[in-house]
């Protein structure tokens, strides 16, 4: 039977307090012990997500804006493959107020689009969806038409979650180059800083 | 057939495990006494409630729990179990006009478990403020009373930092320093030019193996809890070898709610609520330590009524409560663009900053009295939940403009933590609210709160001194966000801090002191108070050092008691 990630831990507990009876390596156990975590996590994932609080056209609209507010580059892949949608998804299914900025926002963006173009967001052209974006991702737009207040306050508040679904995930903290979370034996200091 | 009864009478009875508790169980358990040990909230255990090297996307809620709760609290779900400013079924009041908040740990090793391991030891002046300029009271030891037990807290526990010889910072028994992450290295720069002190810091905190317990393996993370202890806490440190002793009881859940004297006017026992099966029971012990932090042992002792002590346990003299004190905090932070072109590099370290700044103005005349430390941090940690809320409103927009704005400015801030000494005053105190109690019955606190001009003025050179030292360095000064009408240069509220004490001062007198210098009460001689409750003046160094070594003073004592018979006399 394989080592379990709680025996490891407790090892590594009593090496810490009882001294050097359990002289397990520790930085190799503990080592050890992360990647059960993630083989733990990956076993648990499902094939396809179906998302927990919006409709699955709200969910598509919410994947297409993640997608417009970080979107894939050379560089590194987009919150929609960093999983924001699911992780926003998640938040929203268990917090009333999230319910009603992004459920409330996502119905104000089709109905604006429907005023002003006869279409849900998701069917407008590229042009067109750029345009509404355009209007409600600056503040002082609201300067001209306070009309577009909520839907500044619904992109806003999205921006946040997206940025943190994305650079909360594997590829958003490869993209920003962090190097750490892991076990040194001795801090290296701070290499030679540029003039 | 009724079988009769005699409750078992420990040695020593200790009330909270923290700081103090933790410290009074290894040294009377180890000095030969039975020691039992109440703790209000459960154990912790490391292979459950440590969250060390979790990734966020390792969790569903990368951290910031259901419904994105922690998004920006302090309970992320990486941290250990360690406290909350509110705990359901246990509320506190702000009378009216005062903020305070009031962070409680309910759990072993109670606020160690979250502390910033800063671990600084009071200079000699701190103890005689009132002789250096009139303001506050002088404590009844010095610093050379209390310097051989910072010396056995450092060697037992581990500190790191280095010898600077510097008045107002007295060296210790320290362990190497880590080296400077690259933030630390341009404030340092910084600090120089302006001839402002920036030194390593002191956190209790392994940079070599100690004491069988591991060395630091910088994974910047002590606020998840230390899988190998290599940080202080008093759960992973001090309760293990009292535990070890064979002489400790540890009770946890056990919500105390009074301390019942016997009629010769000392503590009998202590009346509390065992929160599992919510029924009230009593222990019995010859001498009791309370130490459930500053102010809820304050609360302990004015919900001790009797007929001997009609205005609360040890009490005579009116001062419970009173002279509570926090520390003057007031932060801001400065964006860097020469880290912009810092390589990717591992810049976790240990679980807080390297280097700090001691307080450097001691030689001169100020516009305020007594002084403050600095702490600082930033530069490229583990990305957070939260991490772009400020440049996605500053910067707006979408797309890869956003995208390419966020990497480029990843690392590039540094947050400076202002900590200065408070000075106590008349309008600062806690007491019972004559109405309100909490899920158990018990009488719950009331907090009364006021600045006075010389905080203020303390938060104002912090500002000032923060803008110059960014400037200095080519950065962008961001000044405190919650600078406004009610927090003047960005004070923060009371107890937001986190470093109450004051509220059962010792003093050489019983009219205007609870407490001798060894911690015991005036009133009750088997009675003794060893948390910040006892402290006369709150310096600007984090009390947590100096409650230990004072806790370690006062046990000393009270063995010393025991040796000659007088245990509870």
């Amino acid at each position: 039977m394989a080592i379990s990630r709680r025996d490891i831990l407790k090892s590594l507990t009593m090496t810490a307090i009882g001294g050097s009876v359990l002289r397990v390596i520790p930085l190799e156990a503990a080592e050890y012990a992360h990647r059960m975590v993630k083989a733990e996590k990956a076993a648990a994932e499902t094939h396809a997500y179906s998302p927990k609080f919006f409709s699955a056209h709200a969910y598509k609209t919410l994947q297409s804006l993640c997608n417009t507010i970080i979107p894939p580059d050379d560089e590194a892949k987009g919150a929609v493959e960093a999983g924001a949608p699911e992780f926003i998804d998640l938040l929203t299914s268990e917090n009333k107020d999230y319910q009603l900025a992004l459920g409330g926002g996502l119905m104000w963006l089709d109905s604006t689009c429907i005023d002003r173009y006869e279409k849900p967001y998701l069917d407008c052209n590229v042009e067109r969806q750029k345009e509404i974006v355009d209007l409600i991702a600056y503040r002082k737009t609201a300067k001209q038409d306070p009309s577009l207040e909520q839907g500044i306050e619904f992109f806003s508040f999205l921006r946040k979650l997206t940025a943190d679904g994305f650079f909360t995930s594997e590829i958003g903290i490869d993209y920003l180059g962090y190097v750490g979370n892991t076990y040194l034996q001795e801090f290296p200091g701070c290499p030679p800083l540029p003039e | 057939m009724q079988v009769k009864r005699t409750p078992k009478t420990y040695d020593v009875c200790i009330i909270g495990s923290g700081a103090a508790g933790g410290t009074a169980a290894k040294v009377l358990t180890e000095g030969g006494l039975s020691v039992v040990l109440l703790e209000a909230g459960p154990p912790i255990v490391p292979e459950r409630d440590y969250k060390e090297h979790v990734w966020p996307y390792d969790l569903p809620h990368r951290g910031v729990g259901v419904g994105g709760h922690a998004r920006h609290g302090f309970d992320n779900e990486f941290l250990a179990p360690n406290g909350a400013w509110e705990i359901d079924g246990e509320p506190y009041l702000s009378a009216p006009g005062s903020r305070f908040r009031w962070f409680r740990s309910r759990i072993v090793g109670g606020r160690t478990n979250h502390w910033g391991r800063i671990a600084l030891r009071m200079a000699p002046v701190d103890f005689k403020v009132r002789s250096h300029d009139g303001m506050g009271d002088d404590w009844p030891i010095s610093y050379e009373d209390v310097a051989p037990y910072y010396d056995k807290v450092e060697s037992y526990i581990g500190v790191f930092g280095s010898k600077e010889n510097i008045p107002s910072a007295p060296d210790g028994v320290f362990l190497p320093p880590p080296k400077p992450r690259c933030t630390e290295t341009i404030i340092k720069k910084s600090c120089d030019k302006l001839s402002i002190l920036c030194i390593p810091s002191r956190l209790a905190i392994l940079t070599k193996p100690h004491n069988g317990r591991l060395a630091c393996h910088y994974c910047a993370q002590c606020g998840r809890g230390c899988i190998t202890a290599s940080n202080f806490s008093s759960s992973q440190v001090m309760i293990p070898p009292a535990e070890k002793t064979g002489r400790l009881t540890m009770i946890t859940g056990a919500m105390a709610r009074e301390l019942i004297v016997s009629k010769d006017g000392k503590v009998a026992a202590v009346s509390y609520i065992d929160k599992a099966t919510k029924e009230e029971r009593r222990l019995h012990a010859r001498a009791f330590i309370v130490a459930a932090s500053a102010c809820e042992s304050a609360r302990l002792l004015l919900n001790s009524k009797s007929t001997l002590f009609p205005d609360g346990l040890a009490n005579s003299s009116g001062v419970v409560g009173r002279n509570l004190m926090d520390t003057v905090g007031s932060d801001a932070g400065g964006y860097f663009p020469q880290l912009e072109r810092m390589p990717a590099h591992n810049h976790d370290g240990v679980g807080g900053m390297h280097m700090y700044l001691p307080w450097w103005k001691f030689d001169r005349k100020n516009d305020f009295l007594r002084g403050y430390h600095t702490e600082f941090g930033g530069g490229r940690g583990l990305p957070g939940v939260g991490d772009y809320d400020e440049l996605c409103d500053e910067f707006e927009g979408y797309g890869l403009a956003l995208k390419r704005e966020c990497k480029k400015k990843y690392g590039t801030y540094i947050g400076f933590a202002g900590r200065g000494e408070m000075i106590p005053n008349e309008n600062c105190y806690c007491e019972i609210d004559p109405a309100v109690v909490d899920q158990w019955g018990i009488p719950v606190l009331r907090f009364h709160w006021k600045w006075s001009d010389n905080e203020i003025k303390m938060a104002k050179d912090m500002q000032e001194t923060y803008r110059s030292i960014v400037e200095a360095a080519g950065g962008i000064f961001i000044p405190s966000t919650q600078e406004d009408a009610a927090h003047p240069h960005g004070i923060a509220d009371g107890g937001v801090i986190i470093h109450e004490v004051g509220t059962a001062r010792m003093g050489e007198r019983s009219a205007t002191s609870a407490l001798n210098q060894y911690c015991q009460a005036h009133d009750v001689k088997n009675l003794f108070v060893s948390d910040g409750a006892c402290f006369v003046t709150n310096a600007d160094k984090n009390p947590t050092l100096t409650i230990m070594a004072l806790t370690w003073r006062a046990c000393d004592y009270l063995l010393d008691q025991a040796k000659r018979g007088n245990l509870g006399a």
